[in-house]
Parts: C-alpha cells; sequence; structure tokens
C-alpha cells in the first residue's frame, strides 16, 4: 500500500558495505515508509542478502560509507540487539540451530527484550504461552516445536516457519524476509507467506529479498528493486518482476557493464 | 600412626617435595580397623613409598599439572565429626535414599536399605574388592595406589532387582582440608537395575580421592550421575581465582566389568575444584554390551579438569556411545583423553567418540586426544573432536532477536551444558547442577 504521506520508517542512503576488504555493497539508496511492500530481487553474489545482514549489524560486514535511518534515527550506531528491540526484524535465509536452548525459552526472552523496549510489561512463563500458542495459528506450527531445542532438527520448511513465528512475537516495524521462500515446497510457501501477509499492516513495511517471482505470486509487492554489483540498478512496480520472470537478468549484465565503464572513464578523467 | 617403612625416605637430601608431601601423609595415616582394609593399605602404601607425585613426565599426567595436590595438608582429612551437618544441604527427595560418606562413620548406621539392596558381608566382599580394578589393570596406577592407602573403610552394596529408590552417595567435605579415601563396590546382579547420584563437594584444602568398583551382571543397568561440585566463584575471566588459599582437589576413578547384555551409562558434571582428575574406565568383558558415557566439565581461574576415559571391548558386538564437553575461561585447563580399545576379538564393536570444548578465553587451554586402539576389522568406531570459540553465527542470531550480546554468551553457554546434564538422575535437580556449572549459585 503506497501512501506519500505515510511516514518514512527506513531510509538508506548510498550504503557501502565490505567484508574481508572486499566491497560488497557499492552505494544503495532505498526509501521505505509504512505501510509498504519492498522486494529486492537479483541474482546469487548481487548483495541482497548482504544488504540484509548489514541493515541487522552482523558483525563480520564492514559499513565503508553511506547512512541508513531508521524512523529518523542512526541505525548503524545500534547495536544488533538495540535494532531489534526498536522493531527491525531479520527473516534469516538459514535460521541458525542452537542446541540446549529451548524455543519457546528463546522466543519468551525475545519477546520480553522487544517488550520492555515498548514500555510494555514483561510477560511471565504463562502469559508467554498463551500468547504464543495463539501466535502459532498465524503459521499453523505444530506447538511441539516449541519444546525443542531451537532450530535443531528442523526441516527447512520449519525453520522457515519459525522465523515468522518470531516475527509474529516480535511484531517488527520493518521486516527484512532473506530468501524466505528458499527450500519451501508449495504449500510450505503458501502457508509462510499467509504468515507475511497477516502481518503486513499499514503502520509497518516489509522488505523482502528474493531470487523468485513466485514469491511475490503470493506476497504482492508495492515496489520491486533490482539488485547486482552492490547496487539498485532499477526500481518499479510488481510488473518489474513479471518482466524479469520472463526476460531474465541478461539485461543486467548489459548493464552493469555500461555502469563499470562510465565509472572507470570518471576516474580516468579525475586522476588526469 | 602405623609403622611403616618411610622414615629412611624423608632423611634423604634427595626427596622432592612431591616425594615428601607423599611421605608426609603415609605416616600419619591410621590403619584400618578392618584386617581386608588394613592388609589392602599395607601393600598399597608399600608400592608408594618411595614414590612421589603423579608427574608430567608420565603420559598418563602428560598435560596434568598435579601440583595442585602437593598444596593440599599432607594428613588425613581432619573434619567435625559431624560433616554432613557441617554443611547446609539440600533436603533429599523423596524416593531418594541419601548416604552421607565421610570415610570414618557407617553410611548405614541406623539406614534401612530398600528392597534389592544390601551389604555385602566381609566373607562375600573379600573375593570382590579389587576384582574390576584387576580385570581393568589399573589396581597399581597411582590414584588407586593413594586411595589404596588412604581409605580405611568401604562401601559394598549388593544389587539383587530393580531398586525402584534413587541411590545418593554424598560426600561434603565442607570447609575440613586433608586428604579422604572413599572405597565404593557396586555388585548388581543379572537383570538388576539402579540408579546411583554420586556427589561429592569441596570448599577447603581437602582432596578426595575415590575408587568405586562396579560390577553389571548379564542384563544389569546402571545409570550413574556424577556430580563434582567445588566452590562456587564469580564466573569471570581473572587468574587469580583460588590462588589465596589451596582449592580442592577431587581424584575419582570408576571402573565398570560389564558382562554381556548390560547397560551402564555414566553422566558426570564438574567444576570448580583446583584439579579434578576422573577416570571412567569400563571393561565389556565378553563384549555385546551398551555403554554411554556424557562428560561435562568447566574450569575458570587457575583450574584443572582432566577426564581420562577407558573403554575395553573385550568380546565381540559391544556398543560405545561417548560425549565428553569442556568449557575452559579464565586460564584454566582442560583436558581430555578417551581411550577405545577395540582387540581382534571384539568384532562388529559400534563405538562412538564425540569430544566438544568451548575455548571462552585467551589464557585458557583445552588438549583433547581420542585414543582409539582398533585391532579387529569388521567395526564402526566414529570419532571426532572439535575445539571452538562460541559461534559468531549463533551469537548473532539471538542478538538478532534482541537478546544482548552478554545474555546471548550466556544462553549459548546453557545450552552447551544442558545438552549433558539434561540426561543425569532426575534426583539431581536439588542441586542445581547448571547454576553450579555456570557460577551462578552461592557457595555449596
Amino acid at each position: 500500500m503506497i501512501r506519500s504521506d505515510a511516514p518514512v520508517l527506513l531510509e538508506i542512503r548510498d550504503l557501502r558495505a565490505s567484508v574481508e576488504d572486499q566491497p560488497i555493497l557499492k552505494g544503495v539508496s532505498l526509501t521505505i515508509r509504512a505501510g509498504e511492500i519492498h522486494a529486492v530481487m537479483g541474482r546469487n553474489g548481487s548483495g541482497k542478502s548482504t544488504l540484509s545482514k548489514v541493515l541487522a549489524g552482523h558483525p563480520a560486514y564492514r559499513v565503508t560509507g553511506g547512512s541508513v535511518l531508521y524512523r529518523g534515527e542512526d541505525l548503524l550506531a545500534l547495536q544488533p540487539e538495540q535494532r531489534a528491540r526498536i522493531g527491525l526484524f531479520l527473516g534469516f535465509q538459514y535460521p541458525i540451530e542452537i542446541p540446549g536452548v529451548s524455543n519457546l525459552e528463546f522466543l519468551r526472552v525475545a519477546t520480553n527484550a522487544r517488550r520492555q523496549e515498548q514500555g510494555s510489561e514483561e510477560l511471565d512463563t504463562f502469559a508467554f504461552e498463551d500468547l504464543v500458542r495463539e501466535r502459532l495459528q498465524v503459521v499453523q506450527m505444530d506447538p511441539a516445536f516449541l519444546d525443542r531445542s531451537v532450530n535443531e532438527g528442523f526441516s527447512g520448511g520449519e525453520k522457515k516457519r519459525n522465523e515468522i513465528l518470531q516475527m509474529a512475537l516480535l511484531e517488527p516495524l520493518v521486516a527484512i524476509l532473506d530468501e524466505t521462500d528458499s527450500g519451501l515446497d508449495i504449500d510450505a510457501l503458501r502457508i509462510v507467506a499467509g504468515g507475511v501477509n497477516q502481518l503486513a499492516s499499514a503502520d509497518n513495511a516489509t522488505l523482502l529479498i528474493t531470487h523468485y517471482q513466485r514469491l511475490l505470486d503470493v506476497i504482492t509487492p508495492d515496489y520491486v528493486h533490482v539488485m547486482a554489483a552492490g547496487r539498485i540498478l532499477r526500481t518499479g512496480g510488481k510488473e518489474l518482476a513479471l518482466e524479469l520472470e520472463e526476460s531474465g537478468y541478461d539485461w543486467v549484465d548489459a548493464e552493469i557493464e555500461r555502469l563499470e565503464s562510465t565509472s572507470a572513464q570518471r576516474i580516468t578523467a579525475e586522476v588526469g | 600412626m602405623v609403622a611403616i617403612p618411610v622414615g629412611e625416605l624423608r632423611v634423604s637430601a634427595r626427596t622432592t617435595p612431591g616425594q615428601d608431601w607423599l611421605a608426609d601423609l603415609l605416616a600419619c595415616v591410621p590403619e584400618a580397623s578392618s584386617s581386608l582394609m588394613a592388609a589392602r593399605q599395607q601393600r598399597a602404601r608399600q608400592a608408594l613409598a618411595g614414590e612421589s607425585l603423579p608427574s608430567r613426565r608420565q603420559e598418563a599426567w602428560r598435560f596434568t599439572d598435579a601440583a595442585a595436590l602437593a598444596a593440599i595438608p599432607a594428613h588425613p582429612l581432619t573434619a567435625p565429626d559431624d560433616l554432613a551437618s557441617a554443611a547446609a544441604l539440600p533436603p533429599a527427595q523423596a524416593a531418594v535414599l541419601r548416604l552421607v560418606l565421610d570415610g570414618r562413620t557407617d553410611p548405614l548406621a541406623g539406614v534401612s536399605l530398600p528392597e534389592g539392596l544390601e551389604r555385602l558381608d566381609a566373607g562375600a566382599l573379600e573375593p570382590l574388592l579389587g576384582q574390576a580394578l584387576s580385570d581393568n589393570g589399573s589396581e597399581a596406577s597411582w590414584p588407586v595406589l593413594l586411595n589404596g592407602a588412604v581409605a580405611s573403610q568401604v562401601l559394598a552394596l549388593r544389587v539383587s532387582q530393580a531398586v525402584s529408590t534413587v541411590l545418593e552417595l554424598l560426600c561434603d567435605t565442607a570447609e575440613a582440608t586433608g586428604v579422604l579415601g572413599l572405597r565404593l563396590l557396586l555388585v548388581l546382579e543379572p537383570g538388576a537395575k539402579l540408579e546411583l547420584l554420586e556427589v561429592h563437594r569441596a570448599r577447603g584444602a581437602s582432596c578426595t580421592s575415590v575408587v568405586l568398583e562396579a560390577q553389571l551382571g548379564r542384563g544389569a543397568r546402571l545409570r550413574h550421575g556424577l556430580l563434582g561440585q567445588g566452590p562456587a566463584q564469580q564466573a569471570g575471566d581473572d587468574g587469580e581465582i583460588g590462588s589465596a588459599q589451596a582449592a580442592p582437589v577431587l581424584l575419582h576413578h570408576l571402573v565398570a566389568v560389564q558382562e554381556a547384555g548390560s547397560e551402564l551409562e555414566l553422566i558426570s558434571a564438574v567444576s570448580g575444584w583446583g584439579l579434578v582428575r576422573l577416570e571412567p574406565q569400563v571393561v565389556q568383558r565378553s563384549g555385546a554390551a551398551f555403554t554411554r558415557l556424557r562428560g561435562l566439565q568447566r574450569v575458570d581461574g587457575r583450574q584443572v579438569a582432566d577426564t581420562h576415559s577407558r573403554v575395553l571391548f573385550a568380546g565381540p558386538d559391544g556398543r560405545l556411545d561417548q560425549v565428553h564437553k569442556a568449557l575452559a575461561d579464565g586460564a584454566g585447563r582442560s583436558v581430555f583423553n578417551g581411550a577405545v580399545i577395540v582387540p581382534r576379538q571384539a568384532q562388529r564393536t559400534d563405538a562412538s567418540q564425540l569430544s566438544r570444548s568451548l575455548l571462552l578465553s585467551d589464557r585458557a587451554r583445552i588438549d583433547t586426544k581420542p585414543e582409539l586402539e582398533i585391532v579387529a576389522d569388521d567395526v564402526r568406531c566414529a570419532h571426532g573432536a572439535t575445539v571452538s570459540r562460541l559461534q559468531q553465527d549463533e551469537l548473532f542470531y539471538l542478538q538478532s532477536r534482541g537478546i544482548a550480546a552478554g545474555q546471548a554468551q550466556r544462553l549459548l553457554l546453557r545450552g552447551f551444558c544442558e545438552e549433558v546434564l539434561a540426561d543425569l538422575p532426575a534426583a539431581a535437580s536439588v542441586w542445581q547442577p547448571l547454576a553450579n556449572l555456570m557460577g551462578e549459585s552461592p557457595a555449596p
């Protein structure tokens, strides 16, 4: 839902980031307002997963330039946990297994950290159990998964459901879902996407990072961005995703080549 | 004081501090009142005459500094008469029989044993005591000799059927100083079943030496939880912990001899000792038995924790499932040596051993060594050892859910420990094994 007067939740300006001194993001700019659903598409290695991890504060990535404002606040100055507490959520492409830590306990500690930030009272084990059972319905998840260790031995689909369950409990304002559709069969995809749709509202925003059109068949984006070589090359509406599905990414290569050569010329010009 | 020929050792100018310590100790251990134990004491003392403390030149002690022992006063444990009441102990749960061990008084005095559990009388004891040690070939090892020289009584029990009561053996030396020897023997008859919880605690400059022999008849099942809770301390990176006063030592030698069809499960969790050395050793006498070993040890400060396990398959079709975990913080040192011996007759042995260690400080050290001797050709023996720090990805995952770095680290460590502690007998919960291991509970 696009409303030009909706408040800006996330404003990314010329964001640059490296991992092990290898530049991955080379100037990403993106503005996300409340109520919007954005999709970032691109091939492997285009930098789209890096974008999600940089926003969430993964320590392996170093921001080398640009800025990110979250509701006007400097997001990059915050620790990962603080970003989560104020309402940023990253759904992992590969959710981490944590043996020995009960899923229920993990969900409760995370939910209370967010609630505390919002000035709500912390939930004791009983109150939390009620809440979590209600939220389980969002992703049609078996309560038995609450008693197991975090993600341990979960199938790919169960892990993704567990991610969306966390999103349902944490009620983020900006949810970044990194390849949430990967590894899902069509039924699981519908359940997970259904969960995302239920949680989307006029007050929050979703950034979907995906390879494929099929996720966008079930979650309709307001904007589609095509990423390549660490930049957003093109932005359009949902029809851009369909166009990509038909024409593939070949045009992207031509575009990148053109961009790289102009920047090379520019550098030569500057040096000269 | 007993007359044993150690005087000349003490006057020799060439003695080492370790020899002096041992000689001083042997010179002042009172003779056991029973002839059975007195004879054994005598033999052990003779074997130890002129010996020193274990040294790092010996392969079995290569990574383990036994110096902490020399800091323990070289005399028998001196403690108030009523040790148990001196240490504020949690009450035992229902369906748990607690026997308090102090090495002097009879732990069975005034106790009515549940059905299926009885004391072995002296006549039955004579041929059985030491048999497992001899089957295992460890009767002349240093910790066994030390125990033999010091222990003056033995707690020997026969288990004749499935016992529904959990047997808790508790030794808490509290602030007492000196050396205590505990000798234990369990004979599980064919088909018998027992859940055993053994708890050792100490705060003073003491050494608790335990030798436990267990014989598991055909189809017998023993589930054994072993808790070694040294003084609680603030978990941290302080290398000076324990330096002001000698920290307690626990030496624990367990030999289980398993007949075919028997099942042994040993779950151990130790932390807080200046030095703890666990030697769980299993002989599957004719193979075809099941052994499950779970160990967890944590060191901090300058503590040393060492597990030397050994499983011998003396027949075919035996199974072993072993996981050993270690946490090393501060300037602590953790050692694991896991021997698995599969001779030619042990065909179709199925053994797996995994050692997982977490290094939590730059000054801590972990030595882990699987030691597989496999001669039989038709066997499955899997082994693996990992030493790592906390995984950045695991920490980040928790942080990305709003959990602060410190709390995320604690959660991960608790999870690491829980994987072992969850297998302890339920009766262990009164000892708060997790909180104790994480250094979160007040002093025992």
